[in-house]
């Protein structure tokens, strides 16, 4: 039996203080200890993206991570992306383009593509396949995905330019 | 898939980690990005009952470069190798491999100094390590000290690095001419049924040096001294490809998995590597 750490970190703007085994990973931490559950597990060998989360503005599969690695840092899930009063224009386009079909790897993607429109706001069809390869989904054939990356990103430059 | 209950630790400095590894040998191990760790331990394939966290350890994210040599810190991600300009400028081999690597999130997590020490077959940086020779540079209770990348890997996992050291960084001299890093997998994120590292130096329409390295084809990565004779000299001629490619699979030992048997590995690796050798001629 190892001993437990004292692990402080911020999720969504809040923050969480609590003791964990060295071993949890930051998947059940986020579902089971603070019932965050937008995050999914799908594969749990780091590879279909289910659980993308990002830290310190770096997407991150948190199946792979160990919790108390994320001690002191800045964790956002899809819980503070958007929720169903203030939709981020991501999730919109997700709704309006059919860029899910039954829902499972929504979180992921969606949370992986706000940074993909961070590190580059006006994305190819390419670039968009390119970074979102770490994303699996069963359902759209991707199509569908890329074309809501597309609309979002089209939106989401109006605003900006409306703004300035 | 729990891993087995482990130590944590998250040392401030080199001396911190050191202790550690001193105190508990081969029952410490540290982690960089984890990317390769974290799974094999998921599925207690790795037993690692003390794991060193090297993240907050100063000075290990540096990347250095000059027009002689260019030095890289282990704990430097595949995404900061892409976004560095000036890595990209003067080692463009770099980032062309560090893209093929996994997908986006595993590479803003996994690590140089992890993918060349871990000694895994499929890893994509010791084949790259080889073709540029690069020196690695390890610290132990000793010291520091320095060896080649083409002396470090013996065997799966099996590599030149003592229980009580730590990698800490990678310097190779910087490469000159055409480059090119290819890679054959199943799928995006896949490890390589077979890639190759190849740079070419070219003066007129004669090649005047070469360095070819192979990954994922033998228990360890490859150079293949014999292909690069094979090349230099030459003028890139399809005679000459063909004898560069015969004497890399004269220096492969592909074993059959589940990326295929032996014939088809190295049919694909001779194909992989005039893909290879091609494309950097025509950067050169």
């Amino acid at each position: 039996m190892s001993n437990k750490k004292h692990v402080k970190l911020n999720v969504n703007g809040k923050d969480e203080e609590f003791l964990a085994e060295p071993r949890e990973l930051l998947i059940y931490t986020l579902r089971e200890r603070l019932d965050i559950t937008g995050p999914h597990i799908g594969c749990e060998t780091s590879h279909c993206g289910a659980c993308t989360v990002t830290i310190d503005g770096k997407s991150v599969k948190s199946c792979t991570m160990y919790t108390v690695q994320a001690e002191g840092k800045d964790v956002t899930t899809i819980e503070g992306i958007g929720g169903p009063d203030d939709l981020h224009p991501l999730q919109t386009a997700f709704k309006e383009h059919h860029g899910l079909q039954c829902g499972y790897c929504t979180p992921g993607m969606i949370t992986r593509a706000t940074k993909l429109l961070e590190e580059n706001p006006t994305p190819t069809e390419e670039e968009i396949r390119f970074g979102m390869a770490g994303n699996i989904c069963r359902c759209t054939g991707y199509q569908n995905i890329v074309k809501s990356i597309q609309a979002a990103a089209t939106e989401m430059n109006a605003a900006k330019e409306a703004a300035e | 898939m729990i891993p087995a209950a482990f130590e944590y630790y998250r040392p401030k400095d080199m001396a911190g980690v050191l202790s550690i590894l001193v105190e508990h040998g081969d029952d410490a191990r540290v982690m960089a990005g984890g990317h390769s760790l974290i799974p094999m331990m998921k599925l207690r394939m790795a037993d690692v009952p003390h794991l060193i966290d090297l993240q907050d350890i100063p000075d290990l994210s540096n990347i250095t470069v000059t027009s002689d040599s260019i030095r890289i810190g282990a704990m430097v991600t595949q995404a900061d190798l892409i976004d560095d300009a000036e890595l990209s400028a003067a080692a463009p081999i770099l980032r062309e491999a560090a893209l093929q690597i996994a997908d986006p999130q595993v590479r803003y997590m996994g690590t140089i100094g992890g993918n060349v020490a871990n000694g895994d077959p499929g890893n994509d940086m010791p084949g790259l390590m080889q073709c540029l020779d690069a020196t690695f540079h390890l610290i132990g209770p000793d010291g520091e000290r320095d060896v080649a990348a083409r002396d470090f890997y013996e065997a799966a996992y099996m590599t030149d690095r003592e229980d009580d050291e730590v990698l800490v960084g990678v310097t190779f001299p910087t490469p000159s001419g055409g480059y090119a890093y290819e890679k054959q997998k199943r799928k995006i994120g896949d490890y390589a049924t077979a890639a190759a590292a190849v740079q070419i130096v070219k003066d007129g329409d004669t090649c005047t040096f070469a360095s070819v390295a192979m990954t994922n084809l033998s228990d360890t990565p490859i150079y293949s001294a014999d292909a690069v004779d094979a090349l230099v000299g030459s003028k890139i001629d399809d005679a000459a490809i063909k004898a560069a490619i015969a004497a890399m699979l004269e220096d492969i030992d592909p074993s059959e998995d589940n990326r295929g048997p032996v014939a088809f590995k190295n049919h694909v690796a001779g194909v992989i590597l005039r893909r290879t050798i091609e494309r950097a001629w025509s950067r050169a």
